[in-house]
């Protein structure tokens, strides 16, 4: 094969997913209004469809389009999870959307197109390309946040994201320029070669570095950048909560190993230090104040920053273990909140938002087959055995250990234990507290929707599955990971 | 089938556990008979375990090991030894009374109620069969959940504080030890292996540290003064059943886990504060006895009273000698039973009066003959009356003790009068005297199921009581080697 087509080829999941994306545009405004389901059921087979490709792809490597695009293992596993959640997320929307009149055609491209902006992240070897992705995915966010129009809490959300969205990629931008002006150089690879010659206390690249971070730190979520988290996951509609709690997570995580062990492994330990700080910040922030919320969405939010911080201690690690626990951590952050956000809008019905902690009062009398799963997914995001939540902590505390911050580690598990309690009071308010009285149940049962209900149990169930036989997933992230440093 | 038996011991009940939750609670009756069945069933499968034990050998018997995360190095590693097998039979054993037990006072949610006993079960038997770090971390923590809601959907009126007491508490000592796991996985070797760790050379601040990891963790779950202000709280709490299962098995699992990790990980530290273990425990037996005294709860009075009971216990440990050691094995054994039979006739009492005042009581001997009978041999138990399996415990303990440090030897001793004291007292104002309240003159004795349960434990209490040398037997290499093991030192020269 002559090497113009090899190039072509290490692009083609994300030239099919493009091309797809246009296809449903099209064929939702051809066919939108007799057949509604068009658009869902033709992104499921894009998401099929890429799934195949990239399948097909796993165990080459190499570059192409001149370093623009990188395939390595990484690549094919992030971009196989990515295909998963956005999977997921549309099983899980139909009835919901369909309740609030936005069961449209738009949502299912703009997922598209999100999706298609992780995949450019994760797959970007340049500075030029991984921007472009970011921005792709995150244009794609601010539209879906505010999708619900008539929603005054999404439009708000909408509009808050757009404007500190848009100052964090500012922010990453600026730091891309210094480190293009320092090196000469837009290539990851080649800025990690051209590192070796700079003095890691150059002020030029210590600021790159810094402003790098921040970027980073505010698309995954961590303390001090986590303003925006909870108001967008509460006022989004909990279906783009859903996508913007799983997809743009992995995306997130590429930026950390494309911009920061790619290309600036070398300088590993300054950006260590920044990442040990964002660690312990997220940490007490998000899981302290986690504790004060009501509303379930806002704690799940404060949660994710929590978890956060435990997926940024095997960044701190800066091992090839560490950088693969926080992958697993990542990838099971992303199932867990996927079931999370997944049986709230199972729970939610027209003009009802299961929202709020009490709405779940007494679900074990109402639903026993939903608390159980609640309860899965809550003990798993506590990090109790056997789920799949505490092989994801486990990971990453060895690997902190590994790499000698015992008192990290410490710090770590006794927030954890403060973390538990929050869960646990989900799990209360389900299993020992009596239906509200005052809520007619007669006439608000739970809706049947059984599609996202086989989905939940199958995600739920997932958690606990993964939690017995943790070997196989575990063993992938790392061969994802193994290609990188 | 051999090969196997542990993990049947383990997988059986919890499947059979799902089993029954899938019957669901509208088919009650069915899912108390299957429950009957599969804790019949478990029984069954680590009866061969004794059987076919051989009693010559410390080493672990009926092991398995097979890879179970490859990427981290942690092996699905089992096996029994003279310290663990009883346990695993108390265990089994327990669970089938719990069943019979709780077969009509348990009227909502009955199939929930069953099946998390039985994965309880399961989960408790990995935790003494667990020879992999992880493994024995993973039941360890995972037997949380069932307890958790056990005390939260079947408990008593405060039962939403005690069990989030009780799982934060123990959740938050747990968590340590795990770090500690992970320390001990870089210094071994990149080893889970419980056993790898026993050999692995440790500098003396590594271990003051791992022993302080591992303390705070057994501690909490023995409960060991001062940490134990969860026990009472979940005790009143609790179901009858779960209070059995806590006093019996869960309270076990400390000081089972001092005597697979602590003392041979870390020997130099335990000799080194054995002092402070020997101060706790003397404080568990004198203090807590005299808290115990003064309960006008009997739930809350027996619960003191283990607290004080499991300081014989740790006792024993931290004297470092084989007699002393034995003996808290039989003090463990012997308080399952014993402890378990007081819970369940207070259970008794409970289902009847729904009250565990014991001011509500007085005279109940003149109504329940039978039941007066029982509760006496097990309070006698209780107070370590010659006989009773509570007195063969107690006295090698303290016989050990003695050779090492009199003087704590005869402050235990004193913990003998308490016991008596507040035994005898509770025994005293609830069950003599003349009858005072009407209601206790309308009580009914037992019915034969109650007969069978109590006189099953109580037919154990006796054994072990005057026929201790089967249980020794069985016990006694493990503990040799095991003195033997902590005599030598592992500061590397």
């Amino acid at each position: 094969m002559n090497a113009f087509l090899l190039h072509w080829t290490f692009a083609i999941p994300e030239i099919w997913v493009l091309s797809m994306a246009c296809v449903v545009l099209l064929a939702d405004l051809y066919l939108g209004e007799r057949l509604r389901d068009v658009a869902p059921v033709l992104t499921v087979l894009t998401l099929l469809g890429a799934a195949v490709l990239t399948f097909f792809e796993i165990g080459q490597s190499g570059t192409a389009f001149a370093g623009q695009l990188i395939l390595d293992p990484f690549t094919n596993v992030a971009e196989l999870f990515s295909y998963l959640a956005v999977l997921m997320v549309v099983l899980y929307s139909r009835r919901y959307l369909m309740d609030r009149g936005i069961y449209r055609g738009e949502i299912y491209v703009l997922l598209l197109f999100a999706l298609l902006g992780v995949m450019v992240m994760v797959s970007g070897g340049s500075l030029l390309s991984i921007y472009l992705g970011l921005e792709l995915l995150a244009l794609s966010q601010y539209a879906l946040v505010a999708f619900h129009r008539d929603s005054l809490s999404a439009t708000e959300a909408g509009l808050k994201y757009f404007v500190l969205g848009a100052l964090a990629s500012g922010l990453l931008l600026y730091g891309m320029s210094l480190l293009y002006g320092l090196t000469g150089t837009l290539d990851v690879r080649h800025i990690a070669a051209a590192l070796v010659n700079v003095n890691s206390s150059n002020l030029i690249l210590v600021f790159a570095l810094v402003f790098i971070v921040a970027g980073i730190a505010f698309k995954l979520g961590a303390a001090p950048f986590h303003m925006w988290l909870p108001d967008v996951y509460q006022g989004a509609p909990t279906v783009v909560t859903t996508f913007l709690a799983s997809a743009p997570k992995i995306g997130a995580f590429a930026l950390i190993v494309r911009l920061l062990i790619d290309g600036g492994y070398g300088m590993l330990e300054s950006w260590q230090q920044i990442f040990i700080a964002l660690t312990l910040v997220s940490l007490v922030v998000g899981n302290l104040i986690a504790i004060a919320q009501q509303n379930l969405k806002r704690m799940l939010a404060y949660s994710t920053v929590g978890h956060v911080g435990f997926l940024s201690l095997g960044i701190v690690a800066g091992t090839a273990a560490g950088f693969a626990s926080a992958f697993f951590y990542t990838i099971v952050y992303v199932l867990m909140s996927l079931a999370g956000f997944g049986m709230i809008l199972l729970l939610s019905r027209a003009g009802f938002e299961a929202e709020r902690i009490d709405d779940f009062k007494g679900l074990a009398q109402r639903k026993p087959w939903y608390a159980f799963l609640m309860l899965i997914i809550m003990f798993s995001m506590a990090g109790v055995p056997p789920t799949v939540g505490f092989y994801a902590k486990l990971a990453v505390f060895q690997a902190v250990i590994a790499a000698g911050y015992v008192w990290l580690a410490v710090i770590g598990v006794l927030l954890a234990v403060i973390g538990a309690f929050y869960y646990l009071r989900v799990v209360k308010v389900m299993f020992f507290d009596a239906p509200d009285p005052d809520v007619d149940f007669e006439n608000a049962p739970i809706v049947r929707d059984d599609l996202a209900s086989a989905t939940l149990s199958m995600n739920s169930l997932a958690l606990l599955v993964l939690g017995i036989v943790p070997g196989p997933l575990m063993a992938f992230c790392f061969y994802a990971m193994q290609g990188v440093i | 089938m051999n090969a196997q038996l542990l993990s049947y011991s383990i997988w059986v009940p919890i499947v059979g556990g799902l089993l029954v939750l899938a019957v669901g609670d509208r088919r009650a009756q069915l899912a108390r008979w299957l429950a009957l069945l599969v804790s019949l069933l478990a029984f069954a499968i680590t009866i061969p375990l004794y059987t076919g034990f051989d009693t010559h050998t410390a080493a672990m018997q009926f092991s398995e090991r097979v890879a179970w995360i490859p990427s981290l190095n942690i092996y699905y590693h089992l096996g029994v030894d003279g310290i663990s097998l009883w346990f695993v039979l108390l265990t089994s054993f327990l669970t089938v009374l719990v069943v019979i037990s709780s077969w009509r006072n348990v009227q909502t949610r009955v199939a929930q109620f069953m099946a998390a006993f039985l994965i309880m079960e399961g989960m408790m038997i990995g935790v003494f069969c667990a020879l992999d770090a992880i493994l024995f971390y993973v039941f360890w923590e995972a037997m949380l959940i069932p307890m958790f809601l056990i005390i939260g959907v079947w408990g008593g009126p405060r039962r939403v504080y005690a069990t989030i007491k009780f799982f934060l508490y123990t959740f938050l000592g747990s968590v340590l030890m795990l770090v500690a796991l992970l320390y001990l996985y870089f210094h071994s070797d990149h080893s889970f292996d419980l056993l790898v760790y026993q050999h692995t050379p440790l500098g003396m601040t590594a271990q003051i540290l791992i022993f302080i990891a591992f303390f705070v963790a057994f501690a909490v779950k023995i409960p060991m003064w001062p940490v134990h202000t969860w026990l009472p709280d979940a005790h009143v709490e609790a179901p009858t059943a779960g209070s059995v299962v806590l006093a019996a098995i869960m309270l076990k699992m400390g000081a089972y886990g001092f005597l697979r990790l602590s003392l041979p990980i870390v020997p130099d530290a335990s000799h080194k504060l054995a002092w402070l273990m020997i101060l706790l425990s003397l404080i568990a037996i004198i203090y807590v006895a005299l808290v115990a005294i003064v309960q006008e709860d009997m739930k809350k009075l027996v619960a003191y009273s283990s607290i004080a009971h499991m300081g014989f216990v740790t006792l024993g440990f931290f004297v470092f000698d084989s007699v002393a050691i034995e003996g808290s094995i039989i003090q463990m054994l012997s308080h399952g039973f014993i402890s378990a039979a007081m819970f369940l006739c207070i259970g008794v009492l409970y289902d009847r009066m729904h009250t565990r005042n014991i001011r509500a009581y007085g005279g109940v001997a003149n109504v329940m003959p039978i039941f007066a009978a029982l509760m006496m041999l097990f309070a006698m138990g209780n107070v370590g009356l010659p006989g009773t399996s509570g007195f063969v415990g107690e006295f090698m303990v303290v016989l050990g003790t003695y050779q090492m440090h009199p003087w704590a030897a005869i402050l235990a001793a004193t913990g003998l009068i308490t016991g008596a004291s507040y035994t005898l007292w509770l025994f005293k104002r609830a069950i003599f005297g003349g009858i005072v309240h009407p209601e206790v003159a309308a009580l009914k004795d037992l019915d034969l199921r109650e007969i069978l349960v109590l006189g099953t434990l109580a037919a154990f209490t006796l054994l072990l009581g005057v026929w201790p040398a089967p249980f020794l037997d069985i016990v006694h290499s493990s503990v040799q080697h095991l003195v033997a093991q902590i005599a030598v030192s592992k500061i590397p020269a």
